[in-house]
This record gives structure tokens, sequence and C-alpha cells, in this order.
């Protein structure tokens, strides 16, 4: 009886841990998507697929849905190729400088897609300094790009499972008479496995549904799935192709996930972890090395490009651009001034934060139980994937879902100003999902048993268990769902209200605009977004070095 | 055993941060959440309560105005609204005016608003075929202003606010050094002597692309345009996917290689150096396609006589004589434009005209005719 008592409470109280996040992804993502697949399907009162075969017969779709597919491929595998070195480097080495470095990988991931687009054009167009190299608008420069947003994600979730890594095992190894190559493939590369899919299939996830990287750097031959149903939906309002689009684009990403999910299932492991890991570079680190400083410089490229452009007007060196960002009046573009803007975002960014970090850590706990049964495991690795989806999904057709869908109440939000942190929440949560819950599921379960069997009840015995390894991936979700929450513009500006917009909307709205001052402070902007995202992902990053001593 | 000594202090960290975090999301949101918090000053004032008061703003004395991202005016000139009418007024902004139009047409049966400003000529009839806009338009007109209007039924609906040329723009100073004449038309841009001297955002992801467009079908007519097309991109013409990277990355007056830009007649005033008085860059006045933005009253309004009220108002002088300035685009009503646009945008004299009712049958055809021409 009481043994049975003890196995039940325990997932019961789990099971009601995953209902509020699952509530949460039911109103704001299952009802907007489900609102406006059903305008396309249903139109008028009664079923109608006659679109469906038409849209599918179309060799634009073919070649739209390999294309997205293929490129999403490419550019995950090469963004995992140059960010293992660099994660090898910032987490596993100690060298004066890494604290900056590790700040400065995360800086691409909040640029605005359009001033990137910009940059990299203008490094990259024929009358350009790589002109030579004629990648301007073509598949190269859309490549480099998915390499140029993602990296942050390789180099962070992997580099976090990594840096607590046991290095005994590797050392064993190595006195057993293992090459350095033959110990990374047979004991680095198992143990780090999980993060690495996990990366992988967010990478995945962020480059199928990338849109305005892709407009701006490919032209427009290149199509996505996710630009056909931009175009489709905001200018021919075809919404019924637009549903097909969208419903291809889910099975799309529920059977990446799945696949995931079972690579990930069969590499998992228990690790033991360890502080102070991280070693001085050796000799024999150096073609690593090498590597890992050519992918730091391609990422400064660009962002140094934008900051020199930044300093610079007609006339030659200046900092107006950077005094007109304080000026309410600068821009009659704009009707707040830019340090309003910086402000809103910062509100903004904690209200997604916290709801991510709190929402993501409910579903982390979850999906890292192990139970028994192959039917309970079923349902926690499902969970595990539902949490994925709105990465894979429009942001047009949630954006206008939430408008058809979110209009009675008790639900009357389309105008609320709540629903942007919410959105970008929403963006966050898987990424906090995959922080967390690789290094929960390398946590020995009879670590919480033997709490459990020396009289802690469950949640003393998981705090026990968990919490001490629990502190540095939270940390690092805090900062990653901020800086998604900083950067994110596709949700952001269908939903922000004028008076109150956010720095990547501003940043839009001065680029769009004639005049060079414009020019200069959205540029200006940029780095200023940049390097607020740099300060806050630094100050965590402190925060987990001062609480090392703790593990 | 072993995180025993240092699990409290580890604790009480999680917990400090925890009650941090806690607390400041707290006045975040209270300060999102319109109307619980005192407007802290004048400017956000007026359109504080964006958030709760949607269903109700009659009650309130609110008008809500939809409008798409562009839009933009003074302060002063927004709370001038409230002051002459009493009405408060709330600005929903999001999209370009496709995605408005068709935000709107989503939203018909409960509307998000009152009032709508920013549908433009190429989106006019779907809005008003779809039943979006309650017939209101003002009854005393002046001619200035009618000459903009729709054509039949349609213009009882929508009203004219402001307009804008869309036309190529050539870089004056580049085309001197090198000694060569500027083109002047349409045609002229399939010379050999302009090879790969020309740049236009695309037609599928750009408004001011489709307007080119759409001049290139009134030009040459529905059978003609697709060669003109073909001839254009034989002769090396660029197409990029907007307008900023089209004029910022690639037109030689910002650094880039290419002379001859698809832009606005409101373009040049913004090309004169420091210290200087006139322009580089001019517009061809015989390649412009006009783009009228409309305002009108929503059907099913909850507020309809404020509605009326704010059409009303965006054709007052004050909102009138602030349009260049904010939003780039000409005023319609006769009022004083700003000295450099008076001296340096020139409107065109005679605009390529393409029907609205036309435009809205075959506007998926022609732009994924286009995209087969010219995006391969």
């Amino acid at each position: 009886m009481g043994r049975h008592r003890d196995r039940l409470i325990p997932s019961l109280g789990v099971g009601l841990l995953a209902l509020v996040p699952l509530a949460f992804l039911a109103v704001f993502f299952v009802l907007p998507v489900g609102g406006m697949l059903l305008r396309g399907f249903h139109p008028d009162g009664a079923w109608d697929f006659s679109g469906v075969a038409e849209v599918l017969g179309r060799p634009r779709t073919a070649r739209v849905l390999w294309f997205t597919v293929g490129m999403a491929a490419a550019g995950t595998a090469l963004t995992l190729l140059l960010g293992l070195p660099l994660a090898f480097a910032l987490y596993r080495l100690r060298f004066p400088g890494r604290a900056v470095l590790r700040a400065v990988v995360v800086m691409p991931f909040v640029l605005p897609t359009v001033v990137v687009g910009v940059m990299f054009r203008a490094l990259l167009s024929s009358g350009g300094p790589l002109g030579f190299l004629g990648w301007d608008g073509s598949w190269v420069a859309i490549l480099l790009a998915y390499v140029f947003f993602n990296l942050a994600v390789v180099v962070r979730t992997v580099g976090g499972l990594w840096e607590g890594l046991d290095r005994r095992a590797e050392d064993a190894a190595a006195a057993l008479g293992a090459s350095p190559g033959r110990v990374f493939r047979t004991v680095t590369l198992p143990a780090l496995m999980p993060s690495i899919i996990s990366a992988g299939t967010l990478v995945f996830l962020f480059c199928s549904t990338a849109f305005g990287v892709v407009l701006t750097l490919g032209g427009l031959r290149y199509g996505t799935i996710e630009s056909e149903i931009y175009l489709l939906t905001t200018e021919f309002l075809d919404l019924q192709a637009a549903a097909v689009l969208s419903v291809i684009q889910l099975l799309a990403v529920v059977v990446m996930l799945a696949l995931a999910a079972r690579g990930r299932a069969r590499t998992e492991q228990s690790l033991t972890r360890t502080r102070g890991a991280a070693r001085a570079p050796r000799r024999s680190d150096a073609p690593l090395l090498v590597v890992a400083g050519l992918v730091v410089g391609f990422i400064l490229l660009p962002v140094l490009t934008l900051v020199w452009r930044s300093l610079r007007d007609a006339s030659g060196w200046t900092l107006d651009n950077y005094h007109l960002l304080a000026d309410p009046s600068a821009s009659p573009a704009l009707r707040v001034s830019i340090m309003e803007a910086v402000e809103n975002s910062l509100r903004t960014a904690i209200d997604a934060t916290v709801l991510a970090v709190v929402l993501g850590l409910c579903v982390a706990i979850v999906v890292s139980r192990r139970p028994r049964g192959a039917a309970g495991r079923r349902v926690v690795s499902a969970l595990d994937g539902t949490f994925m989806l709105p990465l894979g999904i429009s942001a047009v057709t949630v954006g206008f879902g939430f408008l058809i869908t979110l209009d009675r109440p008790p639900l009357d939000l389309r105008t609320s100003a709540v629903l942007v942190p919410i959105a970008q929440a929403l963006v966050a949560l898987p990424l906090v999902v995959r922080t967390i819950a690789p290094v929960l599921r390398s946590v020995d379960p009879r670590l919480r048993q033997a709490a459990a069997a020396l009289g802690a009840g469950p949640l003393r015995a998981a705090w026990t268990a968990e919490g001490p390894v629990l502190l540095r991936p939270l940390l690092a979700a805090v900062g990653f769902a901020f800086a998604i929450s900083l950067g994110e513009f596709g949700a952001t500006s269908f939903l922000s209200r004028p008076d109150r917009p956010t720095v990547p909307v501003v940043i839009y709205q001065l680029i769009s605009r004639p005049g060079a001052d414009n020019l200069g402070m959205a540029l200006a902007a940029s780095v200023v977004l940049s390097l607020l995202t740099v300060t806050v992902m630094g100050l965590v990053e402190r925060l987990r070095v001062g609480s090392v001593g703790a593990f | 055993m072993l995180y025993a000594d240092t699990s409290r202090s580890r604790r009480s960290l999680v917990a400090a941060g925890l009650g941090l975090v806690l607390a400041l999301s707290g006045c975040t949101l209270m300060g999102d959440d319109s109307g619980s918090e005192p407007p802290t000053d004048d400017q956000q004032n007026h359109s504080e309560n964006a958030g709760s008061t949607d269903g109700t703003p009659a009650k309130n004395g609110e008008v809500v105005l939809v409008t798409h991202d562009s839009f933009t005016l003074p302060d002063e000139v927004l709370e001038g609204f409230t002051e002459q009418t009493g009405y408060e007024l709330v600005v929903r902004a999001s999209g370009d005016a496709g995605s408005l139009t068709n935000q709107l047409v989503l939203t018909k049966d409960s509307p998000i608003g009152d009032a709508v400003f920013g549908i433009d000529n190429t989106f006019a009839t779907r809005a008003v075929s779809e039943g979006v806009l309650a017939a209101y338009s003002p009854s005393d007109l002046p001619a200035e202003v009618t000459v903009h209007a729709l054509p039949g039924d349609a213009a009882d609906h929508l009203t004219p606010v402001d307009y804008g040329d869309v036309c190529v723009n050539v870089d004056d100073a580049w085309f001197a050094a090198e000694g060569l004449t500027p083109p002047r038309t349409l045609e002229d841009l399939t010379d050999p002597a302009y090879q790969d001297l020309f740049v236009t955002p695309g037609a599928s992801s750009s408004s001011p692309g489709l307007a080119f467009l759409l001049a290139t079908i009134g030009e040459f007519g529905e059978d003609g345009w697709q060669a003109y097309w073909q001839d254009l991109m034989a002769n090396g013409a660029r197409v990029t996917s907007g307008w900023s990277d089209a004029y910022g990355v690639d037109f030689t007056f910002s650094g880039g290689d290419r002379p001859i830009v698809l832009s606005y007649a409101s373009s040049p005033p913004f090309t004169i150096p420091e210290g200087e008085d006139e322009p580089t860059t001019s517009t061809l006045l015989d390649t412009c396609f006009r783009q009228v933005e409309y305002a009108g009253v929503l059907e099913g309004a909850a507020n309809p006589e404020g509605a009326q009220a704010l059409v009303d108002y965006l054709l007052s002088d004050e909102v009138q004589a602030a349009i260049p300035d904010s939003m780039y685009v000409y005023p319609v009503t006769d009022v004083e434009l700003p000295d450099l646009w008076s001296q340096w945008a020139d409107v065109a004299p005679a605009p390529i005209q393409v029907d609205p009712a036309l435009i809205e049958e075959h506007r998926e055809e022609w732009v994924r005719e286009w995209a087969d021409i010219a995006t391969g």
C-alpha cells in the first residue's frame, strides 16, 4: 500500500505539472492555428477540399518544399559542424576573454534579420568588399545566414552539457591508449549526443521557418514554405492554399521531431557531473582552436561592419547616430525615442522570460521523467514534441489566428498588450525546455529513489537529486529566453501597439524610410540592441560563475 | 550528501533571484495592463487604453483606428482630434496595406476597430466588395480630393487621404561622372546602353515593387507587359526583396553599383548633400504609378459617429499638413507643402493608371506570372 502510494503520488503531481503549460499551448497556439486551418478548409459553413489537389500539383509547391527542407538540413549540419569546436573552446577550455567571447557568440541571435540582411548584402553585393565571391543572391548567402543566426543555439545548448561533463572517463580512455579522435568518438560524443540532437532540432526548426533573411539574401528566386504562406495569407487571401501548406509544414515538423526523439532516446545516458572540468589549452587543441577562431571571425565580420557603419556619416566619423537615439523627435517616422523603445523591450522581455521559464521548467521536469511502461514513455515523448511545434509553424498563421479566435470574452485578447510577451514566450519555450531537459534527464533516477528511500517526500527527493544541477541550465534558459524576446520581430510586429514599439519594430520602421539619418539610427539601434543582449547574457554568465563553487 | 552543505545558500540565491524576477515582472505586467496604472505622461495618454476597451469603446468615447505599420503622425496632431471632438483615439497598427485589408476581411464579423486608414487603390476593391466598410464619405469634398476618389460606388465607402508616386529614380551625379545620358522612360530601361544598371524590389514581396509591376501593366497593356519584363530581365535588371535593400545597398547613391532604382517621387529631397542645396538624384516622371491611401468607417463599428469624425479629421489642415514629413507621401488637399518638397519632390503630371477592379481581379495571376519571368 505504502509503496504503491509512493509511486502514484509523484506521477500524479508530475501530470498536474503538465496541465498548466498544456493549457497555455492550447489557447495560444492550437486554437489560433486551428482557427486558420478551419477558415481554409471549412469556409462558409461547409467542408471544402477542392483546392488541395491543385495546390499540391503546382510545380512551385514541390520546389518550395524541397528547397525549404534541403536548406534547413544543410544549415543544421553546417551549424553543428562549426558550433561544436566553438562549444569545446568556450566551455571546456580556460583562457582569458572567454566570458566575452561566450557573450559575443550570442550577439547575432538577436540582431534584426532586416539589418543583418542589409549588412550581409553590403559585404557580398557586387560592389561590396566580398563581391568577388559572387555569393550575392545565391543559396550560399542564405546558408551562411542560417549559420550566423543559429550558432548560439548549438554553442550554448551543447556547451551547457559539455561544461559539466566528468573528464575522468575521457582520461581513462586516453590512459588506455585511445587516440584523441577515438576518445571523442567513443566517450565524449555519445555523452553529448542528446544535447546535439536537441540543438540540431531547434536549429532545423529555426532554419525551416526563416523568412526575412531568405528573402533579403536569396532574392525572390528561392521561396520557402514560410514565404509562400506569408504571400498567400497577407497578399492573396488564399486561405485554403495557405492551410494546405501549413498542414504540410506541420506534418514535416512532426516527422522530424519523431525522428529526433528516437535518436535521443537511443543515446540518453546518466552522466556524472563535476565542477571545473575546463582546463588550459594545449598544443594539441590547435586545429580546433583555429576552426573556432575562424567561426568567431565569421560572426564578427557582419557585426563589426554594422558597428563601423553606425559610427560614420557622409562627412566621416561621428556619434550623431547615437545621440539621436535619445531624442524623441529625431525621426518624424517614429512616435517614441529609441530609448523609450528600449524600455518597452526590456519590460516585455522580463514578462516573456518569466512566462517561458516557469512554463518551460514545468515541461522540462515532466519530459525528463522516464516512466516504466511503453505507453507512458510515448506520452512523455509526444509531450516533449508538442512544445516544439510553435517553432515549426508560420508566425503569420499564428498572428492571423489570434485575430479570428481570441475575439470573444473570456478570451478577448486581440488588442491586448499581453499578447506580445505571450507570443514571445511561445517562441522561447522550446529553447527553455531544450536547455533544461537534457540536463535533468542525465541525472540518474536512482539518486531520487535513494532520497525517497531515505524518507524524503517526492518534492524533497526531486529537489535533493535534481536541484543542484538545475541552476546552471536554468540561468542559461533565462538568458536565452531574454535574448529571444529582445530580438523577436515576426510576431511582435504583428501584435505590438504603435505607442509601445519594441526595438526591432522601431529598427524596421527606420530602415524602411528614406534619409541617411533614419538608416544611421537603425544601425545604431541595432548595435544598442546587440550590446543590451550581450550585457544581459554576461550578467547571467557572471551569476553562473559565482555559483560554480556550489556544484 | 555531497550537496548538503551548500544547498542552503544555493536555495536562498534561487529564491532571491526568483523573488526579484517576480517583482520585476509584477510591475511590467501591470504597466502593460492598460488603464490599471495612471499614464505616466501625456504622450501615452491617448492610447493608454488600447488593451481592454476594445469591446466597449463607445462608452468611453473612444475611436479605434486600424491602420498599417507606416502610419505615424505627430503627437500634437493626434491629440488635436481629442481636443476638437472629445473622442479618445486608439491606434492599432500592423502589417502593410495588403495585410491590413486581409485582417479586416477575416475579422469582419467582429471588427477590430471603428475606422480604417491605409487601404490603397490596389486593395480597395477587395475591401469594398467583401463588405468590410460602411457607407461614409464626407459630403463636401473639394475637387482636389475627389480627383483621387475610387470609381463607382467604392467612392462612398473610402475617402482619399494621401497619395504617393512610385517612380524610377536615377543618380544624376553618377551619370554625369560617367558622361552618360540618364534614361527617361520605361522603354529606355531595356536599352542595352543601360545594361546592368537597374534595381527594383520585387512585386511579390514589396508594395512599391507591386506598384512598379502595375505601372508596366498600365503602360504596355495586359498582354504586353510580359514581353517588356523579359527584355528588362535580359538587360540585367536586379530584383531585390524589399525597397530598403534596393535603395540602401544596390543604389549608387548608397554606395552600390546600380544608378537606376525604383523608389518614390519623394525620394530626391533626401539626397541633398550636406552644405549644398540640390539633390544629386531625380525622378523619371513618365514612369510613375500612383498609390492613393484611403480612410473609411468599418461595418459593425462600435462607435460609427466617432469613426466618421475621425475620417473627417484626417482631411483637416492639421493632418494634411503633417502628412509629408511624417509619412513621406503627399496630402490630397491643397495645404502648403514643406519647402524641400515643393522645390524637389515633383509629382507625375499624368501617372500610369490601372483600374482598381482589374487589379483585384488579376493580382494573383499577374504576380505569379511576374514571378515566373523575373525570379525564375
